[in-house]
């Protein structure tokens, strides 16, 4: 190990507190505004620090009162996690055998390639038609037609993800099973599922966090508290008449919270995750 | 097992996603060919063949060319300071410090937070009235008076790109860190030892190792960026006066807000193809580099 001088010491330590302080400080701020009393965030020079913690934002957002701001945000919060769920689960369904089959079957990994190369197509040129077609089958609005329309982000993304974790499952064991008689539903059943467990949960996590973060479809497909989702319901809040600057960050916070514990909890295999496909060049 | 049973089974086990596929991008994407070449209305009217009038109306427009020239900017800004900054903090996370664990767990906070929260919070930051930027540069005696930094031409696409910079970096700084990882230990010590300074270990020891990862960073980086739409959209709406309008945005505008279904086609198609471009040279430059290596 190389010996660091003291001064170079200084200066790693020095730009260590620099990158916490710049990572730091909005995300920080963010939460001081959602538990300041207005007035601490309409004063001028500005309160950096709550005179007073005030978590009333929190009981608002979360109270289910009718007709309140609150019922609009625990709406949008459920619909959120609904069609999150549903989009998540049915990539899941459709991406699994599929990432087998390809990770099996080189011939036809062609196919991978053209799946994932529709990962870059903006989304505005599906957009027109989609709509179209959701109010053709009247599914403008809806979770369930929000949740259609995300597969065509997770499901390539979680195919690929998952391809590359059934690479990583030696095919030796899948061929020693079938010598020894086992079918092919039993050695799935069995064998490589069972293994592929941990990256079936990761791909699941990360198209979970894709479609709670997605807001272009959620913008033009959702209109009420029926399906709006909470990316657009905090734009709404961002960009209305909205006085109290606390309540815009309190829904930040809440909307950030999932997210943010997944990413906390999960970092080894979320870094692994987002750097596979870098490593690997 | 006969080989052309396997390759079957494998299509048959593809068929649901292929099915999906098909449904909600491939179908999409042929009915948007076709509504480019009509003045379909995003309602009611089916619309009728026009050519290639939309295309010529589109580009020809001074509109595109402004976004095109403003997604450009943003683009190549963020993602040059994304990666300029990731490297740096993928140096010092690489270094020997106390809290070095922390603040590699710390790295992760802007990339999860999502982009309509990073928006919205560096919109209260830019704030014109209560916003906290303005008090900080106050307080501390840099500016006289509050400005407007999101309302004001000059400095609302660089308020943008600031923003979207603060929430991307780390994720470069993560990929590159992973890199520096795989520097193995003993030629960086046998560099040393043959008194290599900093700058010729960093480009002759440690960039052959980084630049794989960093290229796929670049790539993917560039194509969001050239994609950007939510961060804009809740920031500025693509104001003031148009100066963050992207293409993305002006799709957006034209298709959904004119409800000018056929020409908002044409011109998504004209991104969709710039995208296309785009990834293919990158993906030249990947192969080439890959080759190299």
């Amino acid at each position: 190990m190389e010996r660091q001088s003291r001064l170079f010491s200084v200066f790693v330590h020095a730009s260590a507190l620099l990158l916490a302080a710049v990572i730091l400080a909005p995300v920080v701020w963010l939460f001081v505004m959602s538990i300041s009393p207005a007035a601490d965030l309409s004063a001028k020079p500005l309160n950096w620090w709550p005179s007073d913690i005030d978590l009333s934002r929190y009981r608002t957002l979360l109270s289910a009162v009718e007709n309140s701001a609150g019922a609009a945000f625990v709406a949008s919060l459920v619909n959120s996690l609904q069609v999150a769920g549903m989009a998540t689960l049915a990539a899941i369904v459709v991406a699994v055998p599929a990432a087998w089959a390809v990770s099996r079957t080189p011939a036809v990994s062609w196919s991978l390639y053209a799946v994932i190369a529709t990962y870059m197509l903006p989304p505005v040129a599906l957009a027109v038609p989609l709509y179209m077609g959701l109010a053709y089958f009247g599914l403008l609005n809806s979770v369930f037609g929000l949740a259609l329309v995300y597969l065509t982000i997770l499901a390539p993304f979680t195919t690929w993800l998952l391809k590359s974790g059934f690479d990583a499952i030696p095919r030796e064991i899948e061929s020693a099973a079938m010598i020894d008689g086992a079918r092919l539903d039993q050695i799935l059943r069995l064998l490589t599922l069972p293994l592929a467990a941990p990256v079936m949960a990761t791909s699941a996590l990360f198209a979970f966090l894709l479609a709670w973060d997605e807001f272009f479809y959620a913008l033009l497909f959702t209109s009420d508290l029926r399906a709006k989702t909470l990316t657009v319901a905090i734009a709404d809040l961002a960009g209305g008449r909205v006085s109290d600057y606390g309540l815009i960050a309190t829904a930040g916070v809440l909307a950030a919270l999932p997210p943010v514990l997944i990413g906390l909890v999960m970092q080894r295999a979320l870094i692994s995750g987002l750097t596979s496909g870098g490593v690997k060049g | 097992m006969p080989a052309n049973w396997i390759s079957t089974r494998a299509w048959l086990l593809m068929l649901p996603l292929l099915v999906v596929m098909v449904s909600v991008i491939g179908w999409p994407l042929v009915d948007t060919v076709r509504l480019s070449f009509t003045d379909a209305k995003l309602v009611g009217t089916e619309g009728s063949f026009v050519g290639i009038a939309n295309y010529e109306k589109m580009l020809t427009g001074s509109n595109f060319q402004r976004a095109l020239v403003t997604t450009t900017w943003f683009a190549v800004v963020s993602v040059a300071a994304e990666m300029v900054l990731g490297v740096l903090a993928a140096l010092l996370l690489n270094q020997q410090f106390r809290g070095r664990a922390a603040l590699r767990a710390l790295m992760i906070l802007p990339w999860a937070l999502p982009t309509v929260v990073n928006a919205t919070l560096w919109r209260l930051i830019y704030n014109p009235e209560y916003g906290a930027l303005n008090a900080a540069l106050t307080q501390l005696g840099l500016i006289d008076s509050y400005r407007s930094w999101l309302g004001e031409p000059g400095s609302a696409l660089t308020a943008l790109i600031v923003a979207d910079c603060w929430k991307n970096f780390p994720l470069v700084a993560l990929i590159a860190l992973a890199a520096l990882q795989a520097v193995p230990r003993d030629i960086t010590a046998a560099a040393l030892v043959d008194g290599a300074g900093p700058f010729n270990r960093f480009r002759f020891v440690v960039m052959p190792y980084l630049a794989g990862p960093l290229l796929v960073a670049l790539v993917l980086r560039t194509i969001e960026a050239f994609k950007v739409f939510d961060i804009i959209w809740v920031m500025t709406r693509g104001g003031p006066a148009n100066s963050t309008r992207t293409l993305s945005i002006l799709v957006y505008q034209e298709a959904f807000s004119f409800q000018r279904a056929g020409s908002g086609a044409s011109l998504a198609l004209i991104v969709t193809l710039l995208v296309t471009i785009l990834a293919a040279a990158y993906a030249a430059l990947l192969r080439r580099a890959a080759g190299a290596s």
